[in-house]
């Protein structure tokens, strides 16, 4: 049978990568091209790098930044399609149908689409009648409003954009996403736990995966994950402090009896 | 010695982790974007995603058959097929209108049929396929493993034949992979299926360099 995927969430920021807390704090802890060999060891089910650099300037004056060739995203995206042997998702300022394509070429299976899907939204439509649709993957980042509300949020978490988190789930799923990568704004960085019921109401709503992240501190956090709808889930943290997350976050799922892959 | 792995690049999908995984695991490898190519080589791979139409259209067209039918059927070259690459050794296919395959594998491509309720399509994501005894693919892998799929379509074939075989399950059985002496073929991508995919294509490596 399908096993429920369990997915690590690389974040890079000006060719570095780093680990985040409420979309705010963000903390070095490496290089990319080092480490590409070690997250390809992890026993995971795919991996998603996700680009969260602010401006369009990759030089952080860092002397370590310069090893390999770190000076795009692209090159960088190259390097770890060389040593990945599971399922690639690419994302963070992808604008157009050239973007995706300019991933594609370099080893990403899939994309994803955050800020250029809620400003453009036949994007989604024109990735999935060029690529097809299980390539195209909308990341959709949600605050809680005062009364409850889930809001959709862009640009990193900075801009508000009024819109329903559901209804923009629904929408990106009718125009063509293949599958959605949801983020909890205010549980990022905490370890409490995802949002489940977040996760619970856009998985009813929607027919594609819904790939749960943001929160998980615990390997227990998954399988709340999976019982509220999630088809995978996803963690960004978790991999940098805790040492053989994925051996045991794999055994917490399949202790409480998720299909899993050993 | 390493023996040299051509992979067809024909226009039936993005060959570059093929090559890469390949690569990684130290084999020397040729991208074939003809046939000619395939004549130096000593293993081909033939990897694939799209329609079955398109697919068969791509050889024609670009003079690929007579090749493969020299070097794999005729020299006896190892040969893998993965996902439309193994769909387009059968006998034909039923996506859209009937169309030939290159009919070394007894059997339909036809859209996965479910035994009970539909599930959703395309099939994708890591589900298991139960190892088949003498396999030259699969050598240790156990009994079992999980591979990436990715598809809609399958070989479907109503006789048991004399080859090996594997199946998986998605809400009815279809054919994961089946071995015919030289010619192996493979629905799931060995590229992305982590360290099961890349023994898998070590096995393949260690036939051509066998041979």
């Amino acid at each position: 049978m399908l096993k429920t995927r369990l997915i690590p969430v690389l974040l890079l920021r000006n060719g570095l990568l780093v680990r985040s807390e409420l979309f705010s704090i963000h903390q070095i802890i490496g290089n990319p091209i080092n480490e590409v060999k070690r997250f390809n060891e992890w026993n995971v089910d795919e991996l998603v790098y996700l680009d969260i650099s602010a401006g369009d300037s990759y030089d952080t004056g860092r002397e370590d930044h310069r090893v390999g060739s770190l000076s795009d995203p692209l090159s960088i995206l190259e390097a770890v399609g060389k040593n990945c042997f599971m399922p690639l998702t690419w994302g963070g300022r992808i604008r157009s149908i050239e973007d995706m394509r300019n991933c594609f070429v370099r080893g990403a299976d899939k994309i994803s689409i955050n800020s250029a899907a809620v400003a453009n939204p036949r994007l989604i439509a024109d990735g999935a009648d060029t690529f097809g649709r299980q390539a195209i993957v909308v990341s959709i980042d949600v605050k809680r409003s005062a009364d409850g509300r889930c809001e959709v949020y862009t640009e990193g978490g900075r801009t508000a954009t009024g819109y329903d988190a559901v209804e923009w789930a629904a929408r990106a799923e009718s125009l063509g996403a293949g599958e959605i990568l949801l983020q909890s704004i205010d549980r990022d960085g905490t370890g409490s736990g995802y949002d489940v019921e977040l996760v619970s109401e856009v998985s009813r709503a929607l027919t594609i995966p819904v790939i749960a992240c943001s929160g998980v501190g615990m390997y227990e956090h998954y399988a709340a994950g999976v019982r509220a709808g999630a088809a995978a889930v996803a963690a960004a943290n978790i991999w940098h402090f805790r040492e053989l997350s994925d051996r045991n976050g794999k055994r917490a799922m399949a202790r409480a009896g998720i299909p899993v892959r050993l | 010695m390493s023996a040299t792995i051509a992979v067809i690049s024909c226009g039936i999908g993005n060959i570059r982790s093929v090559v890469n995984a390949f690569e990684y695991l130290g084999c020397k490898v040729v991208v074939a974007e003809a046939p000619a190519l395939l004549h130096e080589a000593d293993a081909v791979v033939l990897p694939g995603v799209g329609a079955f139409k398109a697919g068969m259209a791509n050889l024609q067209a670009g003079g690929w058959i007579p090749a493969l039918e020299q070097e794999v059927l005729g020299s006896k070259k190892p040969f893998l097929g993965i996902c439309l690459g193994m769909q387009l050794l059968a006998t034909e296919g039923f996506e859209g209108s009937r169309t030939p395959g290159l009919g070394w594998i007894e059997g339909q491509v036809r859209e996965l049929r479910f035994d009970g309720d539909a599930l959703r399509l395309p099939h994708i994501g890591w589900n298991n396929v139960t190892i088949p005894p003498h396999s030259v693919l699969y050598q240790k892998l156990g009994g079992e493993a999980d591979f990436y799929f990715v598809h809609s379509y399958a070989i479907y074939a109503e006789s048991a034949a004399d080859d090996t075989r594997a199946y998986c399950d998605y809400g009815g059985r279809f054919l994961a992979s089946v071995e015919r002496e030289n010619v192996c073929g493979v629905q799931f991508h060995p590229e992305r299926s982590h360290k099961a995919g890349l023994k898998l294509l070590g096995n393949f490596a260690a036939m051509a360099n066998r041979s």
